[in-house]
Order: C-alpha cells, then structure tokens, then sequence
C-alpha cells in the first residue's frame, strides 16, 4: 500500500478550515457563510418594512431603497438560502448514501470558496463603488450604463458570476457523487428523499446556472467593453435579458424549493414514525417538478408582449406543474395519517409548511393564468406569492432540516423548547407580514415602490406586515440564541437521538468520524436504518471488513484560486476608473491587476493539475482505537 | 480503493481511466460539465441567432466571411479531432510514445485553428467589425471567441498534460486526465460544427 503518502500535514485552527475537503466541515462552512449573508438578508428585509410601516415615510431615501430591495433579493437567494441549502446537502447526503466523501472533494472546497467570495465582492459594494439598484432581476435598460452608471450592476454581475461558479461545481460534485458513490445495496430506488431532492436539484443546477453565466457576460460586456446585447440603437434586444434571466430564474426556484421538500418528507416520516406515503410517486413527482420547471419561464414575462399563443402555452405548462407538487402534498399528509406523530420542533416547522406552501401554490396557479395575471403583475399579490413559498416554504423546510439534522452535524440537540417557541414567533410573523400582502396587491399597491399616498386602503396593512416582519426577525434572533445555549451544552448526542431514524445518517456517532462509516454499510431496503431495527438489529450489516480508509489530503489551492477570481473581478470593473494616484491607476487601467488575479487562478490550476494528491490512510488499527463508539 | 487498484498496476484493463472510483468519478464528473456547456453555449448560439441580423451600419454577415478560410480551419480541427482518437486508442494499448506523438500533433492543429482565428478576427476588424459596431458583431465574437477561448484552454491543458506524461508516466493518475482531455477536444470541435454551419453557411446563405 501506498505507505508514502502516509506522512501528510493535518493543519489546526484556522488553517484547518481554510483548508479543509470534509465535507461535514464544508457543510459547516456553507452554514455559517450561508448564516451570515441571512442576516445581511434579512436586515435589509426589515429596513424595507420600516420604511413601509406608514405612508410618506422618509426613514431611506428612494435610492437606498432601490439598492435594499435589490441587495435583499439577491442576498437572500444566491447568498443566504442556496448555501444553506449545501451546507445541508454536504452535511447529510453522503452519510444517507453511506459513503465516504464525496465525488470531487478538492472541487467541493473549490465550490464553497468561490461561492463565498463571490458573495464578498456582491456586498463589497456596500462599501465601495455603488450598490446595485436594479432590482434582482436586473432588467436591461434600467441596468445599463445609462440609468445605472455607477458600479453597483458590475458587483452584481461579477459577483453572481463568481458565486455561480462555486454553485456549479457544487452541483456537478452532488451528481456524481450520488451515482458513483452509493454503498452496495442502496440503488436509486432506495435514496432517502432528501438525497433524491439534492439529486434533481443538482441537477437543475447544472442546466440552469450557465445560461445565467451566459447572461451575466452579455451584461458584463455591455456594460464594460462596449457591447450591444441589450443597447437598442445598434440593435441590441431587452427582451433577449429577461428571456436568458428566467430560463434560468425559473428553474432556480424549483432549485430552492426542491430541497425543502426532500427535508420534509424525511422529517415528516420520521416523526410520523412511519414509512413515506407513496415514495415512488415521491420520487416521480420530484423528477418532473425539475423537468417542468424548464418550460415555463415565460410565465415570468405575460405582460411583455410575447403573443396569446405563447402566453396560453407557459400557462397551461405552469399549471401542470400544480400536479406533480399536489401529489407531494397528499402523500404528505397521508404519510401522517395514523402515524404516531411527535411534534418535534423540525416536525413543527415540516407540518406547518404544509399549508404555507398549499397557499403559496394556490396563488402560484391564479398567477399562472394570464388574463389574470395582466392584474397581479408587479403588484404585491406577487411578492406575497413568492415570499410563501420561499419563505413558507423553503425556509420554514431549512429550519426543520436544521432542528432535524444539527445533531448529527454536532453532536447536540437544539433546546426543543425554545425551538418550537421560536418556531410560533416565526411562523406568525411570517403570517402577519405575507398574509395581508395578497390583499394590498389586489387593492392595486405596487411592488418596489419607495412609499405610498395615505388613506388608499394600504395604511394599516402595511403597518400589520412590518410588525410581522419584526416578528419573523425576532424568531431568527431565538434561534440563533438556541445555537449559543446550546453549544455550550456537551455533545452527547447518541447515533440516534431522535430513536426513530430510518435512514443512514442514524447509524453512525454524531457528529461522524472524518472516515464517516467505519465499515462500508450493506443496505437491504428503502428506509435502510429502520428496516435493521425492525429486524431487531442494533447495527448495519458491513459490506466489507475493517481496513485501511483512504482520504484525500487538505488543499489551500481552492482558497487562493477563488481569491484570484475576487481580485479579477474587482481589476475588471475599475479598469475604466480615473484614480488620484498615479501607481493604483496604472494597476487597474492596464489591467494588471485583473491580470494579477487571473494568473493566480489559472496558476493555481496549474499547480493542482500537476502536483498528485496521493492522500493519506487511515490504518485499520486507528480504526479500532477510537471506533468503539459504533 | 485506490490502494488496491496499485497492486493491478501491472495489469492494463481495457478501460485504464475508469480502472480507479477517482477515474469514474473524474470522468463521469467531465460529462456532466460538458452537459452544463452544452447548456452555455446553446445561450450563446441563441443570442447569436436573435441578434445576428441586427448590423446596424457595420459590414454583414455575407460582406465579412470568406468561406475557404473557415473551411480551412474546420479541416483542421476535425483533423485535431480523429488525432486525438488516435491518442486515446494508443493510450488503451498503453502505447506511450504513439499517445505522445499523436497528442502533440492535436496541440499542432489546435495552435494552427487558433492562428487561423486570430488572423480572421483582425481582418474583420480592419473591415470595420469590430466588437462594438453592432449587436450581432458583439454577438458574433462573443460566441466564437468563448469557443476560441476554449480551444486556447485546451491547447494549453494537454500541452501540460503531454509534460506530465513525460515526468510521470502513464498510469491509473494520469489515464483519466488524459481521456477527459481528449472528450474536452471532441466536445470544442462539436461546437465548432456548429458555429461554421449556424454562423458561417447560414451567414452566407442568408
């Protein structure tokens, strides 16, 4: 055996971190980056409602209030709600398919680096340069040059395409890990629902992301080198944006939700003590959602002007897609009828979803109608909508997946009791803020208007939403207060600490060893954990006999890689900038710094491509030494 | 795993880049990326086909190509294509010095298509097309200027891997790099058929 490579560093501290490829400590990574940008999210959410909490208020100014309606979306979808995402994802998928690692784990920490630092340089620019205006979808021309000539729209384009590519990655490692990585015995027919979820949701990424990559360049181009994708004198076309926008903007929401609904049909089952109603339908249902979800991004442009044929055609697609996500919720509640339910605090969050989510699918289908939709449209009936099933839907699923899962991430269980208290201080803030926001958009209050004129019937609507809004904040704050209590509790978590897991997660010490399964687990059935509990095992079968597990060894390429790309990006976007000294100049307007930062990605290639990762074992008697847990 | 696939090392398979979970993963991996580049370039092409009538007062499509040079370059790097056939079928006989040979002869034509580009594209600018004359000017170079970049990419990538062949040998390492490059060079010549039909002959045609 390869004795050679026994002899790696193993980095401490902070160095440990930055050069990581576990991917539970990724996980921890996304969580944490993922926490942070929430935070920026929500605070920034919350300045929007005070700013709106009565008529002809003056607490932002109209430009600042353009750059949090912007900075809000954008943060909380690329930035807050997507990491979270893969820090569960990381965390969980490979312990459910009992393996290892993942496929790429060098790639897994490229990922998260570049994700993180594209993410840096998008709210860099609350700093320096501009913050961008012009709303999250950036339509052309409002963020051209012309009307937005500051440098905010370059943040956002350069930072997305930064973070997009982390995200990328990201979903091509989840692919092939779920494929190539299995244990013996855990075919695709006996995933865990979340695992399943994160496949499709992989894979959605995979075909979604590079036509916003495509998009972000035209963009990027036009508004750095001259281009005319979108300048209508030499014959660009603004349609062409938002079609590029939402080929990928529709699918991305079905990149969110997906998940969301992976951890609620694993949560639900778990605490419903009973297999998962209709799983194959489960599953089914899942992989046409993702199918489905790239055909109706026209749904997004009714009122652009695309014709009654293609409107009636991203109609009846939208529609369908009611079906598939109708079966969810059916099999749902099924999988909950006669079981012996524990209202768990994740299983609060799961449950409560469920009608947050059916109203936010209900109002989804009345949008999918077009005549209908030519009234709802940029009112806020749409931002009630959308803020249900992501915030009804996918957070209320994050913050179950968190309850469910943050033992196994570290070794304790959160305080149940402030958990399910937080989760009423959210889930009715959530209510008051979103609820009456259907009805303002019906009486005709459009969405990213700074303010509004007194006595049209939005006053105290508006009021109920922002003190809703400061609920929902005070429900984030109980959490994370649940976090620091409850770190300073030992991490005594068992294997099982719920005591009714059924998936393979459950098998193994919380938090896992770095090697996760000592022995390769053999699965026998869907529900692999339960079944062997119900045969009146105490443990998994092994599928192979304790030997030395190889590991990948910790890099600090991926760091510095996404660190060159930062450095390229900020070269680029000030390449054109007159600056009072003469050296910082000459830096950036001969692009040597963008140069600079480029030369350190592709050197950093470089140097990956040509120098072998060999790895390190850990021998079979080192095992045996501390495995005694399992 | 890994370890167990150093004691076969004496044992070439039929497949040596799928010999190890990491050649499976690698490749595997590698066409799932062409599958989002699949995606990357179709947004391309389709803002070229939505822009490309849009001249403005630039020269058109039928102005500015000369066929025979881009046939040319099309030779070339279909040629580029079957040698770096020829370099993965050496490569499954183990057969070093014929995969060597044949890989630099692919980096040859690669450089040979890339020069070709660079000389059309100052041409063009010389012709008054540059990248800010029109839409379809912006839409023209950005497509066939991301395909350019990628064949430059690849020039540059099996350059270093044919290096790495030299220090380290063939082995259950370097097989897969090899054969993900090689998929790679197919996958920027499919992209290429297309650009000289939907850019160049539908350019010329109408």
């Amino acid at each position: 055996m390869a004795h050679t490579a026994h002899t790696v560093k193993r980095y401490r501290g902070l160095m440990d971190w930055l050069t990581t490829v576990d991917h539970k400590k990724i996980g921890v990574l996304y969580l944490i980056a993922g926490a942070l940008f929430f935070g920026i999210g929500g605070i920034e959410a919350i300045l929007i409602r005070i700013q709106l909490i009565k008529p002809m208020n003056d607490f932002v100014d109209p430009q600042t209030f353009n750059e949090l309606i912007t900075m809000h979306g954008t943060t909380m979808i690329f930035l807050g709600v997507m990491p979270i995402i893969f820090a569960l994802m990381n965390a969980i998928v490979p312990l459910q398919i009992g393996a290892r690692d993942v496929a790429f784990p060098f790639l897994n920490s490229l990922g998260f680096w570049t994700f993180f630092f594209g993410g840096l340089l998008l709210n860099l620019s609350w700093l320096i340069g501009g913050v961008p205006d012009a709303g999250w979808t950036s339509y052309v021309p409002l963020s051209s040059t012309e009307y937005s000539p500051h440098h905010g729209v370059d943040f956002y384009t350069l930072g997305l395409q930064i973070s997009g590519i982390g995200t990328l990655i990201g979903g091509i490692n989840f692919l092939a890990t779920i494929i190539n990585m299995r244990a013996p015995g855990m075919s695709f027919m006996r995933m865990p629902m979340f695992t399943w979820a994160s496949f499709i949701t992989s894979a959605l990424i995979l075909f979604a992301f590079p036509a916003v990559t495509v998009g972000l360049v035209l963009l990027t181009f036009d508004r750095l080198f001259g281009g005319n994708f979108f300048y209508i004198p030499n014959g660009g076309s603004i349609v062409l944006w938002q079609h590029i926008f939402w080929i990928f903007g529709h699918p991305e929401v079905y990149i969110l939700i997906l998940p969301a609904f992976g951890i609620i049909s694993d949560v639900i089952s778990t605490f419903s003590r009973k297999r998962l109603f209709g799983y194959s339908s489960m599953v089914f249902a899942t992989v046409l959602i993702g199918f489905l979800g790239f055909m109706v991004w026209a749904h997004h442009m009714f009122t652009v002007g695309l014709g009654p044929v293609a409107n009636a055609l991203f109609s009846i697609a939208t529609m369908l897609i009611a079906v598939p996500t109708g079966i969810k919720i059916f099999n749902w509640l099924f999988t909950m009828w006669g079981g012996s339910i524990k209202f768990t605090a994740a299983n609060l969050y799961a449950v409560g979803f469920i009608p947050t989510f059916v109203m936010g699918g209900v109002t989804g289908v009345m949008l999918a109608s077009a005549p209908a939709d030519f009234q709802f449209h940029d009112t806020y009936f749409v931002v009630a909508h959308f803020h249900y099933v992501i915030v009804g839907g996918l957070v209320l699923g994050l913050f179950s997946g968190l309850h469910y899962w943050w033992p196994k991430m570290f070794g304790r269980v959160l305080a149940e009791g402030l958990g399910k208290a937080t989760f009423w201080m959210f889930y009715i803030g959530f209510q008051l803020t979103f609820f009456v926001q259907h009805f303002l958009g019906l009486t005709g209050m459009p969405r990213r208007v700074v303010t509004y004129l007194p006595n049209q019937g939005f006053d105290t609507m508006n009021l109920i939403s922002t003190v809703g809004a400061i609920m929902m904040g005070i429900g984030v704050l109980m959490f994370l207060y649940n976090i620091v209590i409850t770190s300073r509790k030992p991490a005594n978590a068992s294997n099982d600490p719920w005591e009714d897991g059924r998936t393979l997660e459950w098998t193994i010490p919380s938090p896992p060893p770095e090697y996760n399964f000592k022995q390769t687990p053999l699965v026998r059935g869907y529900d692999a954990w339960w079944k062997e509990k119900m045969d009146g095992n105490t443990e998994m079968k092994p599928a192979e006999p304790i030997g030395s597990i190889h590991m990948p060894s910790p890099s600090i390429l991926p760091f510095f890689m996404s660190i060159g790309l930062f450095i390229a990006g900020l070269g680029f976007m000030f390449a054109k900038d007159e600056f009072g000294s003469g050296i910082v100049g000459f830096l950036f307007n001969n692009y040597i710094i963008s140069g600079l930062g480029l030369l350190i990605t592709f050197g950093c290639m470089f140097l990956r491509s040509v120098i072998d990762d060999h790895g390190y074992h850990i021998e079979k008697e080192e095992l045996e030494d501390k495995g005694v847990k399992a | 795993m890994s370890a167990s696939a150093h004691h076969a090392e004496e044992h070439w398979p039929h497949e040596p880049e799928k010999a190890t979970l990491e050649g499976r993963n690698k490749v595997l991996g590698f066409w799932l990326f062409l599958g989002g580049e699949s995606v990357l370039f179709g947004t391309l092409f389709a803002t070229f086909l939505a822009l490309r009538d849009q001249v403005g007062d630039g020269p058109t499509a039928a102005e500015l190509f000369k066929l025979p040079m881009v046939a040319a370059a099309t030779m070339i790097l279909l040629v580029s294509s079957l040698t770096s056939v020829f370099a993965v079928q050496a490569l499954h006989r183990k057969d070093v010095k014929a995969m060597l040979n044949w890989l630099i002869v692919t980096v040859i034509l690669g450089f040979g298509f890339l020069a070709l580009e660079i000389y059309e594209f100052v041409e063009y600018i010389h012709e008054g097309h540059t990248f800010t004359t029109s839409a379809f000017s912006s839409a023209f170079y950005t497509l066939v200027g991301f395909h350019g970049a990628h064949v430059a990419f690849g020039v540059a990538w099996i350059t270093i891997l044919i290096v790495q062949i030299f220090k380290k040998g063939l082995n259950f390492v370097t097989a897969p790099k090899i054969y993900v490059s090689a998929i790679y060079w197919h996958f920027i010549d499919v992209v290429w058929v297309f650009i000289f039909t939907v850019v160049y002959l539908m350019g010329k045609v109408g």
